[in-house]
């Protein structure tokens, strides 16, 4: 190149003093000499698979690097749709038998099919083992049952539902809020014929437990201003926590299934159309279980899910992931990721193996032998374990996102010096003793800039060729480890870790879209780093007769 | 001779007790509060120890109230006398364990290590004899993906392929649902049904470099002096490639395949892994991922000593093989 240059710089001289052509240094007639570097290019662009590997690198860079500014998409922008769900959120059921509550120990099993009997009889009295008891008549299908004028139970359909679901009422509460549910309807339907003006007729009052209540037409029971529980022969029940019963809504279902079972147009189902004191329609369908004689009810609810494993449209080519994320756009930050931590940790490596390595190749004798027991040491550290329970440590501690990928970088840099070292000390081996490094020595040259200015120049092309072929493998091991789970971790994406998603064998079987591109991106990547690399080698062997 | 591998045998020695030195430093400063949520885990396995047991034991066997040279003293007494401590995973001593796994481990490697020889070696040969030709391409491409293929990618693949679709392997496991009910014959043929996609997976994944490595020589070989003279002797290309320049070949190739066999014990962590082998990688992953400390240990220190012997081997025979190494 510098006689080149220098050839360059006079030719009109040289033309001047030359009288025949043939003596002539005219462009045309030099011989054309290409630079070392030119010619390792040369070599390079001649070898197609190292060219085809290289498009591939290209390829995979811009994919990475531009794609994520291109797509509309961010990393972690979660998609959401609404799915039409059926959801069971409550039942109902309609009690046509006596329930019996026993205040104290006579109203016992017998004893309440006695009283059964009786009251389908309809005699006031009944008698077992030679005792006779009274049958009371409270109300509409209300009895109360005494022995010797004490009130020992009470048999009652209409059943004392509480609102605050699991509360239970005392057998005292029970009898006194129907018996005054009894009074309060008898009124009703005395007046009703009577006087318009007290359609509603006034809450009836009783006691219980030392307590106030007060008990309306329809059943409801309040304790004050609050309503604490409700008489009626149908149970609700709500099946979600937070799915409230309204007394509106109650009433609704009532009435949708008031008198169905049984008729000749039911087909085990009704359809409820609901507007709740928020204005908000909901369409429920209430389906009768006939083996337990109950109705359960369905909501027809809108509800907004992550967009899961969405297969590939127009919106997501690839589809979605797991957690609702745009699989291309992921891809794409994967690639930057695990291309950055490829990098870093060559990076971290190169720079460790050639200092180490350099000061071991040129100053020989004891420090080459402690610095080369050192690489053996590293050696022999197996990496993956290791990383593997440091791994499983973190995640045990939470630790975050952001600091285990730096953790993760500076462990494969530091652990994975030793061949760089020990190539770099074998090539300085031999430099060392080629007449340039005497004449360095001759003009003085301190040492480090012998080491680092003289020396390892020489070594670049095969430190080149190692480290494009370390990078595949560091990208593979990232991979896997991400892929284990014990790598990059989520929020941030890399290729490793969205094929984790395979250890659902049932994504493995059914999402291809989800786990395929990013392995053929990977293998694609290492095996465009593995042919530069090669053709790098061939290139830089002048010893290739190509 | 002699006094050359006495000499290697000693440096191993000295690194190894580093290595294991390191890697007694790297257990130790384990976050107390982790080994403990460990041990509090492990505690509550049935037919576990204690929680004040495990960490008296790990405290005994690591002696990690002392200073840390002192504690890896009590360590490596207790290992010279056979004792590896009790798994915290499995609540069995660490060397029944490995006792249980290794063989399986081993029988898998030494199958996949067998076919990956028998298939690179014939390859990169031709490839070599071939250079630049159409072989030779397809041959080193073939190599470079096997090295590029990530492991689990190609073990999905592969599972996809041949469990679920065609329905030919189970997706996991070493023995197949009735296998207790099959005759011995039959026993040994549903193991070598369930061994057939890991063994694929390790040859293919790990035959890339085998193949290079004796495309490689195999050049160097065809370029030295004495093939130009085997040639201008007269002899066929034949007996020229299979006897003067394969059997120069072998040199490295003998060395490191030599240096690959303690390999074999070490178990293929991620390959058994992915199809639930019960080898020694498999069993030493869910170890490592629970946090069973002796376990891992151990298993940290077996890996190290089987790199070394495995050097020392290729060492060795490289002197051995080639009779114009002489080493002093």
């Amino acid at each position: 190149m510098k006689k080149n240059k220098n050839q360059n710089e006079e030719p009109q001289v040289n033309n001047a003093s030359a009288d025949s052509e043939s003596f002539s240094l005219n462009d045309d007639r030099r011989v054309k000499v290409l630079s070392p570097s030119m010619l390792v290019f040369k070599r390079f662009i001649r070898n197609s698979l190292a060219v085809t590997g290289l498009s591939f690198l290209l390829l995979m860079f811009l994919f990475s690097f531009v794609g994520g500014l291109i797509s509309p998409y961010s990393e972690d922008q979660q998609f959401y749709h609404t799915v039409g769900q059926v959801k069971d959120v409550a039942g109902i059921a309609e009690n046509n038998d006596y329930i019996y509550a026993a205040n104290g120990d006579e109203f016992a099993g017998a004893v309440q099919s006695y009283a059964r009997l009786a009251i389908s009889e309809g005699s006031d009295t009944f008698q077992y083992r030679d005792t006779t008891y009274t049958l009371t008549k409270e109300g509409k299908d209300f009895y109360s049952i005494s022995l010797n004028g004490k009130n020992i139970g009470i048999a009652y359909i209409d059943l004392v539902n509480p609102v605050d679901e699991g509360q239970t009422f005392s057998y005292d509460f029970i009898y006194n809020a129907l018996k005054a549910y009894a009074a309060e309807t008898e009124v009703a339907e005395g007046e009703e014929p009577a006087a318009e003006e007290t359609a509603a007729p006034a809450p009836m009052n009783f006691t219980a437990d030392g307590a106030e209540y007060t008990v309306d037409a329809d059943g409801y029971i309040y304790s004050g201003e609050e309503m604490v529980a409700y008489i009626d022969r149908y149970v609700t029940q709500s099946i979600l926590p937070d799915f409230v019963i309204t007394k509106d809504f109650r009433e609704a279902l009532i009435g949708a299934i008031d008198g169905k079972v049984g008729s000749d147009d039911f087909g085990g189902k009704v359809t409820l159309n609901y507007t709740d004191e928020n204005g908000k329609e909901f369409k429920y369908e209430l389906e009768y279980d006939a083996l337990h004689e109950k109705w359960d009810v369905q909501q027809d609810t809108k509800t907004t899910k992550y967009y899961r494993y969405g297969e590939p449209d127009s919106e997501h080519w690839l589809g979605t992931d797991r957690n609702g994320m745009d699989m291309l756009t992921r891809l794409m930050y994967g690639g930057r990721v695990s291309l950055v931590i490829g990098f870093v940790v060559m990076i971290i490596s190169t720079l460790i193996g050639v200092i180490l390595g350099g000061i071991s190749g040129y100053f020989g004798g004891w420090i080459d032998n402690v610095i080369m027991r050192l690489v053996d040491v590293f050696y022999c550290i197996p990496t993956m374990p290791i990383i593997i329970i440091l791994g499983a440590m973190m995640d045990e501690m939470r630790v975050d996102p952001d600091i285990r990928m730096l953790y993760l970088m500076l462990l494969l840099g530091v652990l994975g010096w030793a061949g760089i070292a020990r190539l770099v000390r074998g090539q300085i081996l031999s430099l060392r003793e080629q007449e340039f490094m005497t004449a360095t020595e001759a003009c003085g040259v301190r040492v480090s800039r012998r080491i680092f200015k003289h020396l390892i120049p020489n070594v670049i092309p095969q430190l080149i060729v190692t480290c494009t072929m370390g990078l595949g493998s560091t990208i593979i091991t990232e991979a896997t480890l991400s892929f284990l789970g014990l790598g990059v971790k989520y929020p941030y994406a890399s290729w490793g870790n969205i094929i984790n998603d395979v250890n659902d064998t049932y994504v493995l079987t059914t999402y291809w879209f989800i786990w395929i591109p990013a392995g053929i991106c990977l293998l694609l990547t290492v095996l465009a780093f593995n042919l530069v690399g090669d053709g790098l080698r061939d290139a830089f062997d002048p010893k290739m007769k190509r | 001779m002699w006094k050359y591998i006495l000499k290697r045998l000693l440096i191993s020695v000295l690194i190894l007790l580093l290595v294991a030195l390191i890697i007694y430093a790297l257990m130790r400063s384990l976050p107390t509060s982790y080994v403990e949520a460990v041990a509090r885990q492990k505690s509550q396995q049935p037919g576990a120890k204690s929680y004040e047991e495990w960490l008296n034991q790990l405290n005994e066997m690591y002696n990690m109230n002392g200073n840390i040279f002192v504690g890896f003293w009590t360590w490596l007494t207790n290992v010279f006398q056979g004792n590896f401590g009790d798994s915290w995973h499995y609540t069995v001593p660490v060397l029944d364990k490995f006792n249980d796994t290794i063989w399986v481990s081993f029988i898998m490697g030494a199958i996949a290590f067998f076919f990956e020889v028998i298939i690179a070696i014939p390859l990169g040969v031709i490839a070599a004899t071939k250079q630049y030709s159409k072989t030779d391409y397809v041959v080193s491409i073939i190599a470079l993906a096997g090295i590029s293929l990530p492991t689990f990618f190609f073990a999905s693949l592969l599972k996809l392929v041949f469990s679920v679709k065609l329905g030919w392997f189970d997706l996991f496991g070493l023995t197949g649902r009735e296998h207790d009910m099959l005759s011995t014959g039959g026993q040994i043929l549903d193991y070598a049904n369930h061994l057939v996609m890991p063994v694929v997976t390790l040859v293919v994944v790990s035959m890339g470099s085998l193949m290079r490595y004796t495309r490689t020589n195999m050049l160097e070989v065809l370029n030295a002096d004495y093939i130009r003279t085997a040639r201008a002797k007269g002899l066929s290309e034949r007996k020229v490639i299979y006897h003067h320049a394969f059997r120069n070949t072998l040199i490295p190739i003998v060395t490191i395949l030599g240096g690959s066999l303690p390999g074999l014990f070490s178990g293929a962590l991620i390959t058994e892994t992915l199809f639930s082998i019960p080898g020694i990688g498999f069993a030493s992953y869910h170890a490592m991922v629970a946090g069973d400390i002796p376990f891992s240990m151990f298993y940290l220190v077996f890996l190290a000593l089987l790199t070394l012997v495995g050097n020392l081997i290729a060492d060795v025979l490289y002197a051995v093989v080639d009779p114009r190494v002489r080493i002093a």
